[in-house]
């Protein structure tokens, strides 16, 4: 099921990003973060049953230090969303999955 | 679909978990309600899942993380067949007989009744309430150490708090930042003085004594504290980049405000062991604990709960 959700890194970031069809949703993580792991689940969970509706993607900002900056990302998870190219809602903390969907739901 | 249940537990920190590993044993079946997922310690395994190294913790003679602790008493209590659930208790009538609870997304029937419930939601983290905060909060102002610790690298930050979750957040952020100010409004701390021999020891590490916060500074993102002297009343400026927030806590009672007794600080009134002013409904843990509040008491007293509830029930004829 994991290998719905695209790993991201600085070097492939913008292109993938920039090129995504589907509005994204990139989720702002890292190993040693405890509500990352929480809704690890959860978004894989939505990779597959939102599909036809957004993709999401993952950055580890422990080895990706470039990309988190350049979005300003100060506390992780950080959840932006996306739409060609352009970062239209920013979610922070972890949340049930019936929050965080109606939230990248409502931004859609 | 109402389920019915001979004991629930609501909440999963070690006060919910080590009664749920007492009432499974007790073959009495629990379920457990342990929460959502959340940033705060409002969460599956509450507080402790912020933390870092526990090292008081009997048993762990090298220390343990919070994280690995809890998730060592969830499969204890999942190993003797407590029935454990990732959602929340919204609504607990204390009223009728038996118990009803609703968890979240369900509809006007009871999610689940039960002949005995055991509280144990623990407490939050309180805010500094002033402004800037809410705006700033991600933003260079946090409440979780652990989480946000990582994008300070190199930054002159501050904790405000005296207690030994402060004092421990401080010397963990100084992996990361250039140097940590303890703010603290009075002149002495509260925190254990192992914790504070190694703050003091800390080069890192300052201290800004009888010094209250009164502003976050910042537009987008966290560029100083407005902190005032207590007892002068002088303020100044505090340059700091980063704000964590450690103060104290509040205990979670709103599922039974204005149907069991509290204390006048707003914990719930415990008795003899865990037992409250309604039968059948006993309190475990830091919603009825604002003195000990560790992890080891915490779990204690949810020991205490399980055989409480096992024996009311049995004296009761269930």
């Amino acid at each position: 099921m994991s290998n719905q959700i695209t790993t991201l890194t600085d070097a492939t970031f913008d292109e993938v990003v920039g090129s995504s069809e589907k509005p994204i949703l990139v989720d702002f993580w890292a190993e040693w973060c405890g509500p990352c792991k929480m809704i690890a689940p959860i978004l894989e969970e939505l990779a597959v049953e939102q599909s036809d509706k957004f993709t999401i993607g993952k950055l580890d900002v422990d080895v990706n230090v470039a990309t988190a900056t350049k979005f300003s990302v100060m506390s992780i998870p950080t959840l932006l969303l996306f739409k060609d190219g352009e970062v239209i809602a920013r979610l922070v903390g972890a949340k049930p999955k019936g929050a965080l969907l109606q939230e990248i739901t409502a931004n859609l | 679909m109402t389920q019915h249940t001979r004991v629930l537990i609501v909440g999963s920190g070690p006060a919910g978990l080590t009664a749920a590993i007492y009432s499974a044993r007790a073959q009495l079946s629990p379920i457990v309600i342990e929460g959502e997922p959340s940033s705060t310690t409002d969460q599956p395994g509450g507080q402790l899942m912020l933390t870092t190294d526990i090292e008081n913790f009997p048993g762990f003679p090298d220390a343990i993380t919070g994280p690995e602790l809890m998730a060592n008493m969830r499969a204890q209590a999942v190993r003797f067949g407590a029935d454990l659930r990732v959602t929340k208790v919204q609504k607990l009538d204390a009223s009728r007989r038996p118990f009803c609870a609703w968890v979240t997304g369900d509809g006007e029937a009871p999610s689940i009744t039960a002949d005995a419930v055991i509280l144990a939601t623990g407490a939050r983290s309180t805010m500094l309430n002033v402004p800037g905060e809410e705006r700033l909060l991600s933003h260079g102002l946090s409440t979780c150490a652990t989480c946000d610790g990582f994008f300070f690298r190199g930054h002159d930050i501050a904790v405000v708090g005296g207690g030994d979750s402060a004092l421990e957040e401080a010397t963990f952020l100084t992996r990361f930042a250039k140097s940590v100010t303890v703010v603290h409004r009075r002149d002495s701390l509260r925190a254990s003085k192992i914790m504070q021999e190694r703050a003091f020891n800390n080069e890192k590490i300052h201290f800004a004594w009888n010094t209250q916060v009164t502003e976050v500074l910042g537009v987008d993102k966290v560029s100083g504290l407005a902190v005032k002297d207590t007892v002068t009343g002088v303020g100044r400026i505090l340059d700091v980049t980063g704000v964590f927030i450690s103060i104290g806590h509040i205990p979670n009672t709103t599922l039974v405000t204005d149907q069991v007794d509290l204390e006048e600080n707003g914990y719930v009134r415990t008795g003899l062991g865990s037992y409250t002013s309604i039968e059948g409904l006993f309190a475990a843990g830091d919603v009825q604990d604002h003195v000990y509040r560790q992890a080891v008491t915490s779990a204690g007293s949810g020991c205490i709960a399980a055989i409480d509830a096992e024996r009311w029930l049995e004296a009761q004829g269930y």
